[in-house]
């Protein structure tokens, strides 16, 4: 046998027999939970069979020897010879192992490995003389026959969801002869499995395949148009059935590519089951929309995060049988696994009956890692804290199991998600279980995206970072962008959106009619890394789905493409990476941008809520200012600050800033006589380009609360007072401290 | 021992690629130009569904810009990234040469040409100069003097 066949060989019996090695183990557990039937039987028995007459006709004595004890003890079984019981199936899920380890060695070194695997035959091998079929009836599979409270001879309890049927062949009576066995094995054959209608097709083909079709799609287009002007009713007509027969093709091509995510679940009874045994915990996987279809991309892409979730809902969200029943909750957890497509996207949903996230706890453990400051703590709504858990370096284990701990975080997983598209939401009850809805789009190969102009360009910009859609006109649009110290930006619902010119982030010319000046000003309200940025752009096109490409090596520099696209009229657009864009454009580069948007992403659910701004003025006040009043927070070295008459200022974005001294305008001043910081900290606040910066001894938290003001007291500097956060907090008058300390401030502004 | 070669003329330049690395050469095509890049790429163009990058030759070679009204034409070469379109001036014949009169580059050839011109071939009429395409299309290490 030359060796380029013996190659060719080896593969083809490593492919089927890991294939078949998960059908093993997917059987095993159905048989365990008494789900099996005589085809089931057959099927296990046919698996390791063909394992072994495949490794023996190659060569690989040791993987045939080892599958020959297994398949031994298995002819048993199926004949009835013997009965089940859980020693059995666990000692055939570690032969399952062993075979696998085996493959394994030899997929990777060329060799069978040297393990010695004796233990494990003698335990088969034993196993095949332990137990005489007489000791169990036959019309069950005596799964757990010898557990002390179950009867000696249990029925199929009513419930069993599959219930023999009374005709299956399988009904082999104690004592069968072996050739009546014989027998019913040919009648099982018939049925048909799905290798007999599969064949196997590498996956680069596809995608060829893909490519063209794409090409065709093009092709098509441009014929319809041009034959839509022609009065040949035969070209027409002809016109007409390329289109049609096109998009059928695309249709059918792109199907090649599905997979069920049941590919990816397959080994997810093995896991729970395994975990489940090894913590002591009784849990029951029930699976729902095992056939939803996803592009193999994506089911690569979510193996893992999946895993990691299943194996958390195990570990930390189901309780042990104690637990459980003294919570007055059935023994045994229920662990859900649910898919199903709506609206475009895959929904996949992990739902476990368990204890559920503990929100005390998880806030602690924040507060110990240093990823929340008390304050943020008493201040987070239930739905922030579960989503904690993805912050990296969280972990609420108490002690690192050998099954949580190791291995990937909460945070790679939500990354994971992301990076594909898709996103992560957590919901939870405590001691009703947990929620976790992952959303991810059908494929990566094809997305939504919007279709932009600017500087004559065209470019696509992926829907998942995009959030809405401005358009100011004429007056609105001379007046809608203010500039901070030549940073442009604009004031979303109150909230300050930076911007950015697309056309001047990369380099274009700039439309002819300018647009800052007057006709129509386009914003399109970007995402990224959680935080929110305006892209100014000439003009919206349309949205469009559209197929991904990558772009060549000479360009993977540019961090501002994530790749190209065809256009419906051949023509190719760029791809903007949203991230990388908003890097290169600085609009996002500021730490504390992130907590304010964060925070005020929550402010949109509830309106009637308030966003402050909690900061100390010289030792012990406690001050807030409504955070729609801030332009920005900044921090200067005191070696910075100069003076100017007798004025501090400092040089701020090549400009002057006059610095305030809060502390010196409220009523207490000598008591609360500021004591200087390093560095400084500055409110900076804006009204009509005129920027000053209120000097406060301590920035504090940014809190987003109902606030109702007692104007009690008047006192200078002080609108009132209002318990925030359980502590009276005076709100500053900005205004007030400003006129007093600056007066021309607002009066050169009228005159503007 | 003989070896064919595409031929095409670069400002005036007689050049040559082994036909095996060349994939196709097309006519001028409309491209999407790519904000940002080196100044030596032209921009992008749809061949068939695949997005091929395309490199300026002149600028590549950094030789004097094209005169705006001659359109360059494509040399699809295939490299180890895929396939990567030479802008050049003109196309000439497929020729087949014997390589008792291949050359290493003189010592005189200067810059950019002595790093991507594997060599010369002495024919009667003009010196046919070898691209090296595996270099002509890595820029990582061309910087962007264009």
């Amino acid at each position: 046998m030359n060796d380029h066949l013996q190659q060719q060989l080896i593969k083809d019996l490593l492919i089927e027999s890991f294939e078949g090695l998960d059908n093993f183990d997917r059987e095993m557990l159905a048989l365990e939970k008494g789900e099996g039937n005589a085809e089931t039987l057959n099927n296990v028995f046919r698996i390791i069979h063909t394992i072994k007459g495949s490794s023996g006709c190659i060569g690989l004595n040791k993987i045939e020897s080892v599958a020959h004890v297994g398949e031994s003890l298995l002819s048993l079984l199926r004949d009835g010879k013997l009965t089940f019981n859980p020693e059995m199936i666990s000692a055939l899920l570690e032969y399952s192992d062993a075979l696998k380890a085996m493959l394994g060695c030899l997929e990777q070194t060329g060799h069978q490995g040297d393990v010695d695997y004796s233990a494990l035959l003698q335990k088969l091998q034993s196993l095949q003389t332990a137990r005489p079929v007489e000791a169990a009836p036959a019309a069950t599979y005596g799964l757990f026959a010898e557990e002390p409270e179950a009867p000696l001879a249990p029925e199929p309890a009513p419930e069993s969801p599959k219930p023999l049927p009374a005709n299956a062949p399988a009904m082999v009576p104690a004592g069968v002869p072996e050739k009546a066995a014989a027998e019913k094995e040919i009648a099982a054959r018939p049925v048909t499995s799905v290798s007999d209608t599969a064949i196997r097709v590498d996956v680069g083909q596809l995608d060829k395949l893909m490519n063209l079709v794409g090409e065709l799609v093009l092709a098509r287009n441009q014929i319809v148009q041009f034959t839509a002007q022609s009065q040949e009713a035969t070209l027409l007509n002809a016109a007409q059935r390329i289109n049609t027969i096109t998009t059928e093709l695309q249709e059918n091509v792109m199907k090649t590519r599905m997979q069920p995510i049941g590919n990816v679940w397959a080994k997810f009874p093995r896991i729970v089951h395994d975990m489940a045994l090894d913590l002591g915990k009784q849990v029951e996987l029930v699976m729902e929309g095992k056939e939803t279809d996803l592009d193999r991309t994506i089911i690569e892409a979510i193996k893992d995060p999946l895993t990691h979730l299943i194996r958390n809902a195990v570990d930390h969200g189901i309780e042990t049988p104690a637990i459980r029943q003294a919570a007055g909750k059935p023994e045994k957890g229920t662990l859900t696994l649910r898919a199903f497509h709506e609206g475009g996207q895959v929904n996949i949903e992990i739902l476990d009956n368990g204890r559920g996230i503990n929100i005390a706890k998880v806030k602690e453990k924040a507060m110990q890692r240093a990823l929340i400051t008390p304050d943020q703590a008493a201040a987070m709504s239930d739905r922030e804290v579960f989503n904690l858990i993805f912050l990296p370096g969280f972990s609420t284990a108490d002690i690192v199991t050998n099954v949580s701990g190791r291995g990937v975080g909460m945070d790679v997983v939500k990354t994971n998600i992301e990076k594909i598209g898709g996103s992560v939401d957590v919901l939870s009850e405590a001691g009703q279980g947990t929620t976790l809805k992952i959303k991810i789009p059908l494929t990566l190969a094809i997305i939504p995206a919007l279709i932009v102009t600017s500087g004559g360009e065209r470019f696509a910009i992926p829907q998942v970072s995009l959030l809405e859609l401005v358009r100011m006109e004429a007056e609105q649009a001379r007046k809608g962008i203010e500039m901070l110290y030549g940073a442009p930006i604009y004031r979303l619902r109150g909230q300050l959106l930076p911007l950015a010119y697309l056309n001047r982030e990369l380099k274009l010319d700039a439309p002819a009619v300018s647009s800052t000046n007057d006709a129509v000003v386009n914003i399109v309200v970007l995402q990224a890394d959680g935080r929110q940025f305006g892209m100014v752009v000439d003009e919206i096109n349309d949205t469009e789905e559209i197929v991904v490409k990558p772009l060549g090596k000479q360009l993977k520099g540019i961090t501002c493409f994530a790749g190209a696209t065809i256009m419906g009229d051949g023509k190719v657009a760029l791809i903007l990476d949203v991230m990388g864009l908003a890097q290169h454009a600085n609009v996002i580069a500021e730490v504390r941008d992130r907590a304010v948007s964060a925070k005020n992403k929550a402010a949109e659910k509830v309106d009637e809520r308030q966003t402050l701004l909690l900061f100390n003025a010289g030792q012990n006040a406690r001050m807030a200012i409504p955070l729609s009043m801030v332009a920005r927070l900044e921090e200067f070295p005191r070696s910075q600050v100069e003076w100017s008459g007798k004025q501090e200022v400092v040089q701020y974005r090549g400009q002057i800033l006059p610095l305030i001294q809060i502390a010196n305008y409220l009523p207490n001043a000598a008591a609360t006589a500021p004591t200087p910081t390093d560095p400084v900290q500055v409110v900076v606040y804006s009204e009509a380009g005129r920027s000053v910066g209120l000097v406060v001894s301590k920035i504090n938290d940014i809190v987003h609360e109902a606030v109702t003001v007692k104007r009690s007291h008047n006192r200078d500097g002080i609108l009132g007072s209002a318990v925030v956060q359980d502590k009276v907090t005076d709100l500053l008058d900005v205004i007030g401290i400003i006129r007093t300390a600056d007066p021309s401030f607002y009066e050169e502004t009228r005159k503007i | 021992m003989t070896k064919q070669f595409c031929t095409f003329f670069v400002n005036g330049l007689f050049f040559g690629v082994e036909v095996l690395k060349v994939q196709e050469v097309i006519r001028y095509q409309g491209m999407t130009r790519v904000p940002l890049a080196p100044a030596t790429i032209q921009g992008l163009i749809n061949l068939r569904g695949q997005i091929v990058t395309a490199i300026d030759l002149r600028r590549r070679l950094e030789l004097p810009p094209r005169d705006a009204e001659q359109l360059p034409m494509n040399v699809v070469v295939r490299s180890e990234d895929g396939a990567v379109s030479l802008l050049v001036d003109e196309i000439g014949d497929v020729v087949e040469i014997q390589d008792d009169i291949f050359e290493h580059p003189p010592e005189t050839l200067k810059g950019v040409a002595r790093e991507l011109v594997q060599g010369v071939y002495k024919l009667k009429a003009q010196l046919l100069l070898i691209l090296d395409t595996e270099k002509t299309v890595n820029l990582a290490n061309a910087g962007t003097r264009a």
